[in-house]
């Protein structure tokens, strides 16, 4: 009788076992335990200073930036189920997100999400600067948090351009033709005559940085493809890996600042 | 009344007026000297940073943009979708700034008193499990945050323009609003300046902070006093050029980047005269009432030693004497980054003052490049 009731139970049946290491935890050992068994728990420490834990202190800020880029990712993936970087289907297969796909509400979640992860990755970086945890040991973190907060902002830019809508490519428009005013580097740039040998000029309009940028000479169907790529492929693997050290760093360098 | 106080908002939201509205209290709010701190004090603007100052700053922000919802201009460019993001960063960055500084202030009277700051908690007192202590917090701030996203898409559809047509400019064009500071900065600057050296400064100069603001003592905690000069100048940056500047490109940039106020029709013909002339012309045409000189270096000579002096001159004379003892406790290292840096920035606010005053165009202007 008594094994059976205890079978009963989901929290001990031999599946739950398997999968949780741990039941949950009463005493002290059993809640540290808790956080070092479980590989997701695992990136805190076991105990963190009592300041630390207070919304007042981080604002949570860095915690729902790794957060919403999480709700991105999963929602960018049931996006590229549908979408098609071509000039032909990009714009109605966007249509088609709102209209005849189940759960159409995920091009809304990620387009206001990427807007969301802009806002709480600046006020991430306020927080840290006005209590002044960039100071050593944590000054190389927050170089990394600027090329974080750079790489959130190119993947937005990025993710702008890919509903093909008239927003969309002369924001892209707007964005490249500073490209094209790069020093040396650019079409229009200062200095870009001087990029030559002999009578050659290096710096064209099929050469320059804004053609490195596009892979094209204007905003078309080339940088569509290009841009995909870069935004669902190329900058979300560099930004995990820079989070992924942001985030080593943040426990290597002490854990969550505090004062001395 | 209400047309004509509407009137008057437009008319003081012109970059002209509120930036330099803004430029001009700016630093008696956030004293980034001993001087300014001082006056601070004897107005009592401190008192913002305190529960009734927070109770203050909102009812004025909230009633302000409730009462003008009223208005069908201010609705459209508030109300459009893709601006919900920018008032939401305007009420979040006033509320966090407030937030920050109420916890700088009470730390800055425990210090004044000898006390540690509210962050600090004896030795063997100091810690709590992460389990269940900050997992729980961490739980339910992400369900809060994942109910406001999913509120907010599925009450607000997200936009989609006509399908690209890249013979149809439309106008005005804007970039991503994240990027609209830089965009707004292409009114006073040229592309390789606003588009790209400045972008560069910027990332390299945020990168470069904490080296050059090394104080360890004052890291780990909410603080003003002892930190005015960076927290001042940081936020200077922060909320005047990049935050102001994001506001202005999205809600006051209309057609042909014309300024229009937040009760104003985007009325696509309206024009402004726009008559700027070159340092080189004001000195040779205006002053001195002669022909511009043929040769180009004779000609920018006076732009290329005014640009020379204020970032090659300036830091050396201030290290003499007004920053002496600033110098002697950086090092020439520190000190000569955070001058460039410092100058980079004040850069902006003085090329727009000399655009509204005299109508400057260029201090150097070369067929080659010009600032
Ligand atoms: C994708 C963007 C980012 C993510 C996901 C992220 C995540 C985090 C997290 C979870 C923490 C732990 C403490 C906290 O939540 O405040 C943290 C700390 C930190 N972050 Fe970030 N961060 C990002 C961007 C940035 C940026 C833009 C900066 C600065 C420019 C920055 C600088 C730092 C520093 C210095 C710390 C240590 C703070 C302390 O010890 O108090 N991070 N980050």
């Amino acid at each position: 009788m008594a094994e059976e009731k205890k079978n009963k139970n989901p929290f001990k049946s031999v599946i739950w076992k398997s999968i949780f290491r741990v039941q949950v935890p009463q005493d002290r050992r059993g809640r540290m335990m808790q956080v070092l068994n479980n590989v997701f728990l695992h990136l805190h420490p076991v105990s963190i200073p009592k300041h630390a834990v207070k919304v007042k202190y981080t604002w949570c800020m860095g915690g729902l930036s790794f957060f919403v880029f999480l709700v991105l990712t999963v929602t960018g993936i049931l996006l590229m189920f549908y979408y098609v970087p071509t000039t032909t289907r990009a714009y109605t297969d966007v249509i088609d997100l709102a209209e005849t796909t189940p759960l159409g509400i995920m091009r809304e979640i990620h387009r206001w999400g990427a807007h969301l992860m802009v806002i709480t990755v600046w006020l991430h970086m306020f927080r840290v600067f006005m209590t002044g945890a960039y100071k050593p040991p944590r000054e190389f973190n927050w170089a990394i948090g600027v090329i974080l907060l750079t790489l959130t902002m190119l993947l937005s830019f990025t993710g702008y351009l890919l509903p093909w809508d008239q927003l969309a490519i002369w924001a892209i428009t707007v964005g490249s033709n500073m490209a094209a005013a790069t020093p040396l580097l650019g079409r229009e740039g200062p200095g870009a005559a001087l990029v030559s040998i002999g009578d050659i000029n290096l710096v064209t309009p099929l050469s320059d940085a804004k053609y490195g940028l596009l892979g094209e000479r204007e905003v078309r169907g080339g940088a569509l493809l290009r841009f995909y790529v870069f935004h669902c492929i190329a900058f979300p693997v560099v930004i995990v890996v820079f989070m992924a050290v942001h985030f080593w760093r943040v426990r290597k360098d002490g854990g969550v600042s505090g004062p001395l | 009344m209400g047309e004509s106080v509407k009137h008057l908002v437009n008319v003081f939201s012109s970059p002209t007026i509120s930036f330099l509205t803004l430029f001009a209290i700016f630093f008696f709010i956030f004293p980034p000297t001993e001087w300014f701190a001082a006056i601070n004090r004897r107005l009592g603007i401190y008192k913002l940073w305190t529960g009734k100052g927070g109770v203050f700053i909102f009812t004025v922000m909230i009633t302000g943009h409730c009462l003008s919802l009223t208005d069908p201009n201010y609705r459209a460019i508030v109300l459009k979708p893709d601006n919900v993001p920018i008032v939401l960063l305007l009420f979040s960055t006033v509320f966090f700034l407030w937030l920050s500084m109420k916890q700088a202030y009470a730390n800055d009277a425990r210090l004044a008193q000898g006390l540690k700051p509210n962050e600090y908690e004896v030795p063997e007192k100091r810690k709590v499990l992460v389990w269940p202590d900050l997992v729980y917090t961490e739980l339910i701030v992400m369900v809060l945050c994942m109910v406001g996203l999913l509120v907010w898409s599925i009450v607000l559809q997200a936009p989609l323009e006509e399908p690209a047509d890249p013979s149809l400019t439309p106008n005005p064009s804007k970039a991503p609003w994240y990027f609209l500071a830089l965009q707004e900065m292409l009114v006073y600057f040229d592309p390789w300046l606003a588009g790209v050296a400045f972008p560069t400064v910027i990332i390299v100069g945020l990168m470069a902070i904490p080296y050059i603001d090394t104080d360890r003592s004052t890291s780990g905690y909410f603080s003003f006093q002892n930190r005015k000069l960076f927290i001042s100048l940081f936020l200077f940056g922060w909320l005047v050029l990049w935050v102001y500047m994001v506001i202005v490109g999205t809600f006051f940039r209309g057609p042909g980047w014309n300024f229009f106020g937040p009760f104003e029709r985007w009325d696509p013909h309206k024009v402004a005269a726009l008559n700027n002339v070159n340092l080189s012309e004001i000195i040779y045409v205006i002053a001195l009432k002669q022909t511009l000189p043929d040769n180009v270096l004779v000609r920018e000579i006076w732009g290329i030693l005014l640009t020379s002096f204020y970032f090659m001159g300036i830091p050396p004379l201030l290290a003499k004497f007004r920053l002496k003892g600033f110098f002697e406790r950086m090092g020439s290292m520190k000190y000569s980054w955070f001058m460039f840096l410092s100058l980079m920035a004040l850069s902006l606010p003085i090329k727009m003052i000399l655009r509204w005053s005299i109508n400057l165009k260029y201090m150097i202007a070369t067929p080659w490049f010009n600032i």
